[in-house]
C-alpha cells in the first residue's frame, strides 16, 4: 500500500533516471580513452530542450503532440508498480505485472503513432523496426514474469520480489539464472542499446529508436528522452529485483549504477548486430525465458 | 589501316599523332580492345572549329603498362558504347551532358551532374509491386558529409534498386582550370577533392612537366611519393575507424580517429599543411626534407605503426565486427570489371590493378610497392585491402626516407609546348586518378580532363547494395568512401 518509503522510491526514480544514460556515456568514453560528457549531461540536455519552442510538422495532428506526454505517463505508471528490493511498490495488486507490460506497450504504441503521424519515411521505418523488435521482446518479458509468479506463487510484482529470496533454493538457481539472462537481453533490446540499436548513430538508415523520435524537437523530444531514461530505470529495477531481491533500496541504487557501467562496457566491447540478426537474438531471449520457466515449473511444488 | 596510338603515361605527344577513326570503327575498336583486358580510363570531348565534337578515347593496358589513344569526330547521334561496355556509362552521360551528343541505346541516359533542368531522363527508376516502397536520402544529411541524393526502392528492409544522383557539388573546375593563370591553377587541384590533394596535384604537376618537357628532379619525385603514401595512410586509417564507428565498435573507431590525425600531422611536418596544400608544384616540391625532419618522420612512423596494428587487428579478431563486415555489399570480380571499378574497391574484388605498379611514374619507377588484393569483394575485403595497403605504404615510406636521392627539390617550370597532349595517372588512396591535358597552338591549356576515382566507383556502390539490407547502406557506403566533389568537379 502507498507509504512514505515507497513514494520516496518513486521520486528517487523520477529524479535519478537521467543519470543512467550519463553514466553509460561516461564509461564508453573512458574505455575509448576520452574524458566524455559529464554524468549530469542528461539533465542539461533536458533543460536545454525544455527551453526550446514547440516545433511540429504542419502535416502532424494532435496525435503527434499528445503522444510524448501519454507515453511518459505510461512509463511513470509502470514505475509506480515496481518494487525496489525488499521495499514493495507504491501500488500493488494481483496481476499488476500484466499492467506493467501493458504500460510499456502503451508507451511504445504512442511513440509509433507519433512517428507515423508525421508521414516521414525515416520515422516510419524506425516505427516498423521498433514494432517488430518489441513484439519479439515482449514474449520474453511475459514468460520470465510468469516464471517468477510460478516460483513464488504470487501474482503481484511486490509479492513476487518479496517471495523470491525465501522461496528460492539451490535447485531453482538455474531456472532463475536463465530468467535473468533473458531479462538482460530484453533490457538491451527494449532500451535501444548495442548490440540491438546504436544510440549514438547519426545514420538515418540504421536507426531504430533514434529514427522513431527523429521528428520530435524541443519539449516533445525532452519528454521522449526522459521517458526513455525512465524506461531504462524501470528495467534496471526489474533486473536488480531479480538479482538482489533480498537487498534494501540503497543496495539497489548501487546495483543500478553498476548495471549502467556494465552496459557501457558491453557497448564498448562489441559491435552492433546486423538488423537481420536482431530477431534471432530476441527469439533466443524468449527461448531462454521459456527454458527457465520450464525448469522452475518442474522444481516448484 | 591505322591502329590506336600507344604511349607511356606522363609523356607528351603531338596532338596530330593521335589517329582519327570514323565513328563506327572507333566504337568497334574500343569494344574489341576492351574485350582483351584493356580498360577505358577517359573519354573527353572537345568542340572543333567546324562545330562538331571530337572525342578522345584513352584505353589502358595494365599488362603492357601502356595507354592507347584514338579519336573520332561526331555530331548528334551515335550508337552508345554503354550498350556493350557498361563501364562507359558515366563517360557517355558526361559527353551527352557537356556536348549535346546523343548516345543511342544508352540504358539510362540521365544527366550526370545536373539532376534537374537538363535534357534526357530526369526521373528515377521506379520499382512497382506489392510492398515496394521508396526511401529518399539527402542531399541534406544528418551528419556532416557532402551532399548527394540516394533513392532506394525497397521491399521491406531489402534494397531492390538504388539510384544515386549527384552534381550538387559541381563548381565548374575543369572549365576554370583552362582559364586560370598558371600560378593559380594548382589551387584548383589542391581542393578538387580535398582529401586527395597530393594525388591530384601530383597528376597535374606531372602533366605540366610532360607538356613542357621538363621533368621534376628525382628528390622532388621521392618527396611527392612520400606525401602520396602519407595521404593514403591518413585516409585508409580514417576509413577503418569510420567503418568501426558505423557498426558501433568504439575502440577501433576512437584510436583510428587519433591515428589519422597523427598521419595528417606528418604531412604537416613536411609542408606545414595537414592536407599537403602548398607542397606539390609543377617543377618539383616547395618544401625540402632535411635529415633532422626525416628522422623525426621515421620515429613517428614507428610509433604510429605499433598503435595502428593493435587498433586495426582488433577489428579482425572481434566476431561481432566480422559478422557485420563479411558477406555485406559484395561486388564480384566480374561486376567490378564490367563497371570499370578502380582502387581498393576493385582490388578487394580480385582485380589486380594498381597504377603505381602498372603505370609507374615519378618515384614509383624506381621503387616498387606490392599490390594488395583480396577475393571476396565485400565490406571486409575493402577494409582488409586498406589494412594491407597501410602496411605496405609504411614499409615503402621507411625505405624511401632512409635513401632519399640527393639534389635539388625543384626546378623553375618552363613554358608549355604547343599542340601537345599528355595523360598522367597516379594511384591516389581512393584509386586511379587520370588527368588528360592538351595545349593549343600558343602553348596555352586547351583541354584539361580530370577523372577522379569516385567517378568510376559510384556505380559500384549502387550495384553493391542490390539485395542488401537498407540498414547496411551506411556501412557499405563507408567501405567505398567516395568523393562527391571529386565526381561533381
Amino acid at each position: 500500500m502507498p507509504s512514505l518509503g515507497t513514494g520516496l522510491n518513486v521520486l528517487i526514480g523520477l529524479a535519478a533516471a537521467p543519470l543512467l544514460p550519463g553514466i553509460i556515456a561516461r564509461v564508453k568514453a573512458m574505455v575509448a580513452g576520452r574524458r566524455g560528457p559529464p554524468p549530469l549531461q542528461g539533465y542539461y540536455d533536458l533543460i536545454r530542450l525544455l527551453h526550446k519552442d514547440h516545433l511540429r510538422s504542419r502535416t502532424a495532428t494532435w496525435v503527434f503532440g499528445g503522444a510524448p506526454a501519454v507515453g511518459l505517463a505510461a512509463v511513470v505508471c509502470g514505475l509506480l508498480l515496481m518494487p525496489v528490493g525488499r521495499q514493495p511498490a507504491f501500488f500493488s495488486f494481483e496481476g499488476d505485472w500484466m499492467v506493467l507490460l501493458g504500460c510499456l506497450a502503451l508507451a511504445r504504441w504512442c511513440a509509433i503513432l507519433a512517428a507515423l503521424d508525421t508521414g516521414s519515411g525515416f520515422a516510419a521505418m524506425g516505427a516498423s523496426r521498433d514494432a517488430c523488435f518489441s513484439a519479439l521482446a515482449e514474449p520474453a518479458l511475459f514468460i520470465l514474469l510468469a516464471g517468477l509468479a510460478r516460483q513464488t506463487g504470487e501474482l503481484s510484482l511486490s509479492g513476487m520480489v518479496a517471495g523470491l529470496a525465501p522461496s528460492a533454493g539451490l535447485t531453482d538457481a538455474p531456472g532463475l539464472a536463465l530468467l535473468a539472462a533473458a531479462l538482460g537481453l530484453a533490457l538491451l533490446a527494449e532500451n535501444a542499446r548495442i548490440p540491438v540499436d546504436d544510440p549514438n548513430t547519426h545514420l538515418e538508415l540504421t536507426m531504430i529508436h533514434e529514427a522513431l523520435v527523429l521528428e520530435q524537437a524541443g519539449p516533445d523530444l525532452a519528454l521522449m528522452l526522459y521517458g526513455a531514461a525512465l524506461k531504462l530505470w524501470l528495467f534496471g529495477l526489474l533486473l536488480m529485483n531479480l538479482l538482489v531481491a533480498f537487498a534494501d533500496s540503497f543496495a539497489v541504487w548501487c546495483g543500478m549504477i553498476l548495471m549502467a557501467a556494465g552496459i557501457g562496457v558491453v557497448e564498448s566491447a562489441m559491435a552492433r548486430l546486423r538488423l537481420l540478426k536482431v530477431p534471432p537474438l530476441l527469439v533466443g531471449a524468449a527461448a531462454l525465458a521459456a527454458l527457465g520457466f520450464a525448469l522452475i515449473w518442474r522444481t516448484t511444488p | 589501316m591505322k591502329d590506336f596510338l600507344s604511349i607511356a603515361p606522363a609523356r607528351q605527344i603531338p596532338i596530330e599523332a593521335v589517329p582519327m577513326f570514323p565513328v563506327e570503327e572507333f566504337r568497334e575498336r574500343v569494344i574489341a580492345a576492351t574485350r582483351n583486358g584493356m580498360r577505358l580510363i577517359a573519354l573527353p570531348g572537345r568542340r572543333t572549329e567546324a562545330g562538331s565534337v571530337r572525342v578522345l578515347a584513352v584505353l589502358a593496358s595494365d599488362k603492357a603498362g601502356a595507354l592507347f589513344l584514338g579519336e573520332t569526330e561526331m555530331d548528334g547521334e551515335y550508337a552508345a558504347l554503354t550498350r556493350d561496355r557498361p563501364f562507359a556509362q558515366a563517360f557517355e552521360r558526361e559527353l551527352a551532358e557537356e556536348w549535346g551528343l546523343r548516345p543511342l541505346g544508352h540504358p539510362w541516359l540521365k544527366p550526370l551532374r545536373f539532376p534537374c533542368g537538363r535534357p534526357g531522363v530526369t526521373d528515377f527508376l521506379v520499382v512497382q509491386g506489392e510492398g515496394i516502397h521508396e526511401i529518399s536520402v539527402g542531399p541534406v544529411h544528418a551528419g556532416i558529409i557532402e551532399p548527394g541524393h540516394f533513392r532506394f526502392q525497397c521491399a521491406g528492409e531489402n534494397v531492390v534498386h538504388l539510384e544515386i544522383a549527384l552534381g550538387y557539388q559541381h563548381r565548374g573546375v575543369e572549365q576554370s582550370i583552362c582559364k586560370a593563370p598558371a600560378q593559380r591553377r594548382v589551387c584548383y587541384f589542391e581542393t578538387l577533392a580535398g582529401d586527395t590533394t597530393i594525388g591530384h596535384t601530383t597528376a597535374y604537376a606531372q602533366a605540366m612537366e610532360a607538356l613542357s618537357d621538363a621533368p621534376a628532379p628525382p628528390r622532388a619525385e621521392a618527396l611527392r611519393a612520400i606525401a602520396l603514401e602519407l595521404e593514403r595512410l591518413a585516409n585508409h586509417t580514417g576509413d577503418l575507424g569510420a567503418l568501426a564507428n558505423d557498426v558501433g565498435f568504439l575502440p577501433t573507431a576512437s584510436y583510428c580517429g587519433r591515428l589519422r590525425g597523427d598521419f595528417l600531422n606528418m604531412t604537416a611536418l613536411i609542408c606545414g599543411s595537414r592536407f599537403g596544400r602548398g607542397l606539390v608544384r609543377p617543377g618539383g616540391v616547395c618544401f625540402d626534407l632535411e635529415p633532422s625532419r626525416s628522422d623525426e618522420l621515421r620515429r613517428r612512423l614507428d610509433e604510429v605503426e605499433k598503435d595502428a596494428r593493435s587498433a586495426v587487428e582488433l577489428l579482425w579478431s572481434t566476431p561481432t565486427v566480422m559478422a557485420r563486415f563479411e558477406g555485406v555489399g559484395v561486388v564480384s570480380t566480374d561486376v567490378a570489371r564490367t563497371l570499370g571499378l578502380v582502387g581498393p574497391a576493385a582490388r578487394a574484388a580480385g582485380l589486380d590493378q594498381d597504377a603505381r605498379r602498372d603505370f609507374p611514374s615519378g618515384w614509383y619507377r624506381f621503387h616498387h610497392i606490392p599490390t594488395a588484393t583480396w577475393s571476396t569483394g565485400d565490406v571486409f575485403g575493402r577494409a582488409f585491402v586498406r589494412w594491407l595497403e597501410i602496411q605496405r605504404s609504411l614499409a615503402f615510406l621507411r625505405e624511401t626516407l632512409s635513401a632519399l636521392p640527393a639534389g635539388e627539390s625543384n626546378r623553375p617550370p618552363k613554358a608549355l609546348l604547343p599542340q601537345r597532349l599528355t595523360v598522367t595517372m597516379t594511384e591516389s588512396w581512393r584509386g586511379e586518378t587520370v588527368h588528360v591535358a592538351m595545349t593549343d597552338e600558343h602553348g596555352a591549356l586547351a583541354l584539361y580532363k580530370v577523372v577522379d576515382p569516385s567517378f568510376r566507383n559510384w556505380m559500384g556502390l549502387a550495384v553493391a547494395m542490390r539485395g542488401q539490407q537498407i540498414s547496411d547502406f551506411p556501412l557499405c557506403n563507408k567501405s567505398f568512401n567516395l568523393s562527391y566533389c571529386g565526381h561533381d568537379l
